[in-house]
């Protein structure tokens, strides 16, 4: 018995589908993630209970938090292969090149990918595991909420935050029209939506993600 | 008019080439961008030089085999216009401007501007076909198609297999040039029979030629001198994904 459809995935095509259908799956991540986090914006309670119901999930949450890193990691494999595949097909560049129609998203996508690779480690390291502690306060699992404050109470932390933020939110904008592109949802009388649900989603990922250091950073938010 | 052509040289495919500077004056304004290289040439060989190769045909734009970059643009910064309809009047006096070959594993350089297009033969010769029944002509109209179909199909049919979309593309993909051999056949009723397998087959060959991925940037479909659209590459992948679930 040979494996169904797995041999679309040597094709580059295949993989840019593999590569859409994770990134789908990464980026309704964000949009979930953000969302509970903006109960920062509601008081320690809130937020800490929300924590509370999350890993009150147990054997469900681990299942989610399986999905999206393996959808992660693949999103990463198929990206490198592809990239490589790329690199290999122009061996000698040209003497000058001018681009006319990418976006700086687009031209910014395998720069991008790695650095919020790199934020994501240090995320997870912050706020998951409290291993990395900036603001000098001890890391305390059960109040989520005085966890980010007194992190982003850190100027530089915020603003590495903002940055990485600011990162996302590109490479979001030219990946969810693109992920759309690559499953072949793609049609004129549509076209306009796709590109303006791509600015849209990376727009209120952004603004949302950033106003929480924000909020911090000017005291609006203080810890518990 | 006078200008300044910085032109790669490259003796053969093994040769490492690189760029010769050769000033060239009184060129008139209505001068084509190859005939502007005929008269290099034949200056070059006045004074017993190499003259300068390069591919070129019909020159009316509709044979797709002239090419090159031209300042960093795949045949010219002008929309759908191919190098031979490409006029010196879209430079300024004084102008440097940079000749290099259509750059890819998939395209060899053969000598200076002439580069081994025949990967796409390949692509085309691997599924780029109908199989029909050999017999009288069938009455036309026989098999209805619906207006939008013929237009669309037209549309991926305009396609001149001239490289620009590879060279153009940061990847150096041959996605727009086999999406576009894909969709025109796939539009029309006559191509569904081999319709799965068609698409397995060319895109397959497209990958064995050493092309580069699709990231979607869209400056295939800005240097395409018969403008084809990026929405073909899309209708590429939704006939490989049929394939791959059905086929």
């Amino acid at each position: 018995m040979t494996w169904p459809v797995l041999g679309f995935f040597n094709t580059s095509t295949g993989k840019k589908v593999g590569m859409g259908v994770t990134g789908f799956v990464v980026v309704g991540f964000v949009i979930a993630h953000m969302a509970g986090n903006l109960q920062v914006f509601m008081g320690p309670e809130k937020l800490n209970q929300y924590a509370a119901f999350l890993v009150s999930l147990g054997g469900l949450l681990w299942v989610l938090r399986g999905i999206i890193l393996l959808a992660a990691v693949l999103h990463v494999i198929f990206a490198t292969q592809v990239t490589l595949q790329s690199w290999r097909a122009r061996p000698s560049s040209y003497a000058v090149y001018r681009y006319q129609a990418s976006s700086y998203a687009a031209r910014t996508m395998r720069l991008g990918g790695p650095m919020l690779a790199l934020f994501i480690i240090y995320h997870l390291l912050h706020l998951t595991f409290g291993v990395v502690q900036p603001a000098g306060e001890a890391f305390d699992p059960h109040h989520v909420y005085n966890n980010v404050v007194y992190g982003f109470q850190v100027w530089w932390l915020s603003a590495l935050y903002i940055v990485a933020m600011g990162l996302l939110a590109l490479h979001i904008w030219h990946g969810v029209s693109s992920m759309l592109q690559s499953v072949g949802l793609n049609h004129p009388k549509w076209n306009p939506w796709r590109f303006g649900l791509s600015a849209l989603v990376a727009g209120a990922v952004a603004l949302g993600n950033i106003s929480m250091p924000l909020a911090v950073l000017a005291g609006l938010i203080q810890p518990a | 008019m006078q200008f300044t052509l910085k032109v790669w040289r490259q003796a053969d495919r093994e040769a490492t080439g690189d760029f010769v500077t050769y000033p060239v004056d009184d060129i008139s304004a209505d001068t084509s961008f190859l005939e502007l290289l005929d008269i290099l040439n034949e200056r070059l060989l006045a004074r017993g030089d190499e003259p300068i190769a390069f591919d070129h045909d019909c020159r009316e734009g509709i044979c797709g085999t002239c090419g090159c970059m031209v300042n960093g643009f795949a045949h010219s910064h002008e929309r759908e216009t191919t190098l031979c309809q490409l006029h010196m009047r879209s430079f300024t006096d004084g102008e440097t401007i940079i000749i290099e070959p259509w750059r890819s594993r998939a395209f060899p350089v053969l000598k200076d501007l002439i580069v081994d297009r025949s990967a796409f033969d390949r692509i085309i010769q691997s599924g780029g076909f109908i199989a029909i029944c050999a017999g009288s002509a069938p009455d036309a109209n026989a098999t209805p198609i619906p207006k939008e179909a013929a237009d669309r199909a037209m549309d991926a049919a305009a396609c001149i297999g001239c490289g620009a979309c590879v060279a153009a593309c940061p990847n150096a993909a041959a996605m727009l040039f086999t999406s576009a051999k894909i969709a025109q056949l796939a539009s029309l009723p006559q191509g569904h029979p081999e319709r799965i397998e068609r698409v397995k087959k060319m895109v397959s060959t497209m990958e064995l030629s050493g092309f580069g991925s699709c990231t979607n940037h869209g400056e295939c479909e800005a240097a395409c001198p018969k403008g084809i659209s990026v929405n073909f590459i899309a209708k590429l992948n939704r006939e490989l994904i049929r394939a791959a679930l059905w086929g």
